[in-house]
């Protein structure tokens, strides 16, 4: 799972039938002390996460394993909004 | 699977409810030398490793396996803990 900051919501109207009803959002991936790094990526939401939160997003075909994204095309999720990150090293 | 160093954890009240009760830990991948390589990630936690502790972690969907039946939203689990590594 990768860190990152949410920065922007997505809008289509036009999508796959199995993404109706599920909200999109902006992310910028970040390093464990809070910078930015690698390119912007669209996550699903699944915990209401909102615009400026840092979150826990998991990619590939686990993103499907979050709550309700079975059999969804989608290839990351937003699973969990974090408070702290406490890092000793690195 | 890679070899990593715990360098940190991750508190997160509001998550997936099959990610509750499980440790996230902050994951800096090595190199055969011990040195740092590649990006850091958070990955969930199988064996009870802690901050500090070199660990072998999964990526992919096999990193719930720990887990089953429960299906664990997660890419990366550490599943083992390192006591030490020996190269030819």
């Amino acid at each position: 799972m990768i860190l990152a900051r949410i920065v922007g919501t997505v809008v289509a109207t036009r999508k796959d039938p199995k993404l109706v009803s599920t909200k999109l959002l902006v992310a910028r991936p970040m390093d464990p002390h809070g910078k930015p790094e690698g390119t912007y990526l669209v996550a699903v939401d699944t915990v209401d996460a909102g615009v400026g939160e840092t979150v826990l997003i998991v990619s590939g075909s686990s993103a499907r394993m979050a709550a309700g994204m079975k059999d969804c095309p989608i290839d990351a999720a937003i699973v969990g909004i974090v408070d702290a990150v406490d890092v000793v090293a690195g | 699977m890679q070899l990593a160093r715990v360098i940190g954890d991750v508190v997160a009240s509001h998550k997936d409810r099959n990610l509750s009760a499980l440790k996230l830990l902050v994951l800096q991948p090595l190199a055969a030398d011990g040195s740092d390589a590649g990006r850091t990630l958070v990955a969930v936690d199988a064996v009870g490793a802690g901050v500090g502790e070199t660990v072998f972690f999964v990526r992919g969907k096999e990193a719930s396996f720990p887990f089953f039946p429960t299906e664990v939203p997660t890419d990366a689990g550490v599943v083992g803990i390192v006591d030490h590594w020996d190269l030819g």
